[in-house]
């Protein structure tokens, strides 16, 4: 974690040497705002307390993985191929694996690095006085975005690559260039399910004058789509029931409904992605009848045909971010910037 | 280039039915030091505002230096200094920091921007709090830290609202001779606001009276007074004593008000506790003062009045602004 941190630290020291050039070298305005953004995020206390509570998280999960792993090998010594992926999927019960706790604690990445993204400038009376540089209105939310959305890209890759280091210390086989593609995207995959999150807080910002409003609001939201909404469709799916005589057909478009239910929630979406991603026998997220599986050979998708079966799950996810991006922009854009 | 820095044309603003700038027409020239005021509410910070682009006018046109705030705020920031009412810096960057992030944003070479702005901490008289953070800065300092962050980019226009709110007396006096040695030096056009007149007739070469978002005068204090007044120009102030031995059945001071009101250029006489306030067509001191004194009162206070910008205003927000 020490390492993360000074990367990241070496990264605001470069950019600043590269700022101090004399002369020869002006900075582009939306660069330094990007800068002074990644500075302020590393040096804040908040990202030290997320740093510390996801590699603890991190820590436990791998931990819990490498034990099951070494089961798995005893039991399974012929079959499985895809031995390093387990490090991120695996579990004996007791705590949830790598990629859960991820799914689980992206959304809380993403609320508390945008929170007050906006309307602390507010408040502090900084905005307007931002605002009346010569620089677009837009490139204080892009610079919010982007110096956010680098530093936890940094921070989830490091991740990553830090329990494959010690996934790779502890059993010793190496991940096949498949599993590392896999495992490559599984943290893009997180990246953009962190960054909707991301948006979707910076929106709150805009929208709330209070920074604690803003951040009790996005974890309402973030509480209603991991309890309440699976709730609420449970019901609408046990009203909805077909009767005991339906058709096969009718049988499928309900659970065809349900499954819709839950897909509006981005977490589903990751999820659903994450996991076709790390386990690559996963051959389909809808219902399966027999007539499908009959006579399909069991065995692994390869990487292209896992991405081509989530690929309605990613563009949803891009679909979600996008939107949450374009409701800050607008309303931020038209908004009036008064002191105070 | 022009000698009109700043134009604004049919210039309105509305906030659904409520209207905060009704149909402005002004134009600042170069190297001027302007000063709108009014009262809290009347609609200046809006006014600013939309000079800045930072806000949409609902209808008439701004245009600063030439170039349309609404369409191109980018080119009207590049050359306009702004400093907002209370205006905030980064608490945990020092005073130094605030700036030179400034004077990045602005693409000023950093080694140009390092001497820059050390000079101007300097000029402030902030060169000693340079290195520490501004989350300690004091009132009067953010806002002396916040002249200097607007002088960052050397603007052509500097635009200050509402600079002296919640400085003390002798910081006010400071902060205002600052302002005005500023505008001789660097010949810059400054938009003043305030509802302090005071402080702008201290600095201003011409003020503009806002009221419920209408300009209802502008011009230096001389014309607006005149303008005004027109009907009584010139105001006599007088005390006295009463040893008055005449006609009992009248108080001393009827009579001698009696006396007064048959003086040639007398229009209006106000009595309060034997204080009287005269309005004059013409300068008649004397015969007033001659007049009292012959009358067996004995005066004790007596003096012409000059307007300030006190009755200028007085006259306009006793009556809330219904005058005309």
């Amino acid at each position: 974690m020490i390492f993360i941190t000074v990367i990241l630290k070496e990264m605001g020291n470069m950019n600043n040497i590269a700022g101090r050039r004399p002369d020869s070298h002006i900075s582009h305005p939306f660069r330094v705002m990007v800068n002074k953004e990644i500075s302020d995020y590393i040096r804040s206390w908040r990202f030290l307390i997320l740093l510390i509570l996801i590699f603890l998280t991190c820590l436990g999960s791998v931990s819990v993985a490498l034990a099951n792993i070494e089961e798995t090998l005893k039991v399974n010594e012929a079959g499985d191929s895809f031995i390093f992926l387990r490090l991120f999927t695996a579990s004996d019960g007791t705590l949830p694996s790598f990629f859960v706790f991820i799914s689980f604690l992206g959304p809380l990445l993403g609320i508390i690095m945008g929170f007050d993204a906006i309307n602390l400038e507010e408040n502090k009376g900084t905005l307007s006085r931002i605002m009346s540089q010569p620089v677009h209105r837009d490139y204080i939310i892009n610079a919010k975005f982007v110096a956010a959305i680098t530093v936890l890209s940094v921070m989830l890759f490091a991740l990553g690559f830090l329990v494959m280091g010690s996934g790779l210390i502890a059993i010793g086989i190496p991940p096949t260039a498949e599993e590392f593609l896999r495992i490559i995207f599984f943290i893009l995959l997180s990246i953009l399910y962190v960054s909707f999150w991301l948006n979707l807080s910076i929106f709150l910002s805009v929208k709330f004058r209070q920074p604690a409003t803003s951040a009790l609001a996005g974890i309402a939201i973030w509480l209603f789509f991991t309890v309440f909404y699976s709730i609420i469709v449970s019901l609408i799916a046990k009203a909805a029931e077909p009767s005991q005589a339906a058709t096969t057909q009718q049988m499928l478009s309900y659970q065809e409904f349900v499954m819709n239910l839950f897909r509006i929630l981005p977490s589903q979406l990751f999820t659903d992605a994450t996991t076709t991603l790390l386990v690559p026998t996963v051959r389909s997220l809808g219902p399966l009848t027999i007539d499908k599986i009959y006579g399909t050979i069991p065995g692994a998708l390869p990487l292209g045909q896992s991405l081509l079966l989530v690929w309605p799950q990613i563009t949803g996810l891009i679909a979600a971010t996008i939107l949450c991006f374009v409701l800050s922009y607008v309303s931020f854009m038209r908004r009036e910037i008064r002191s105070r | 280039m022009d000698s009109n820095v700043i134009e604004l044309v049919d210039l309105t603003k509305k906030y659904g039915s409520f209207t905060a700038v009704d149909h402005l027409n002004l134009t600042i020239n170069k190297g001027e030091v302007f000063g709108l005021l009014g009262p809290n509410g009347a609609g200046k910070s809006t006014t600013i505002l939309m000079m800045l682009g930072l806000t949409e006018p609902t209808y008439g046109s701004v245009r600063v230096c030439g170039i349309d705030s609404t369409s191109n705020p980018v080119g009207v920031k590049e050359k306009v200094g702004y400093l907002p009412e209370d205006v905030g810096f980064y608490d945990d960057y020092t005073g130094l920091e605030n700036l030179m992030y400034t004077a990045r944003l602005n693409r000023i070479p950093e080694k140009e921007a390092k001497e820059k702005v050390l000079l101007l901490l300097e000029r402030v008289g902030l060169s000693g709090e340079a290195s520490k953070k501004a989350g300690k800065y004091s009132r009067g300092m953010r806002q002396r830290l916040g002249l200097a962050d607007v002088l960052v980019k050397t603007p052509e226009v500097i635009i200050l609202d509402e600079p002296t709110l919640g400085i003390d007396p002798k910081g006010v006096n400071e902060f205002l001779e600052l302002i005005s040695r500023l505008s001789k030096e660097e010949k810059s056009t400054v938009l003043l606001s305030s509802h302090h007149l005071h402080q702008v007739q201290k600095v201003c070469d011409r003020v503009g009276l806002f009221v419920s978002g209408k300009l209802i005068a502008r011009g230096d204090i001389n014309t607006l007074s005149r303008e005004l007044f027109a009907s009584e120009p010139i105001i006599i102030e007088a005390g006295f004593n009463s040893y008055y031995a005449g006609a009992a059945d009248l108080k001393p001071a009827d009579k001698l008000i009696e006396h007064l009101k048959k003086i040639n250029g007398v229009i209006t006489i106000e009595n309060k506790d034997n204080f009287l306030r005269i309005g004059c067509s013409d300068d008649i001191t004397r015969d007033i003062s001659r007049a009292i004194l012959e009358s067996g009162a004995e005066l004790n206070y007596f003096s012409r009045k000059e307007y300030g910008l006190d009755d200028i205003y007085n006259r306009y927000f006793e009556g809330n602004g219904k005058h005309e």
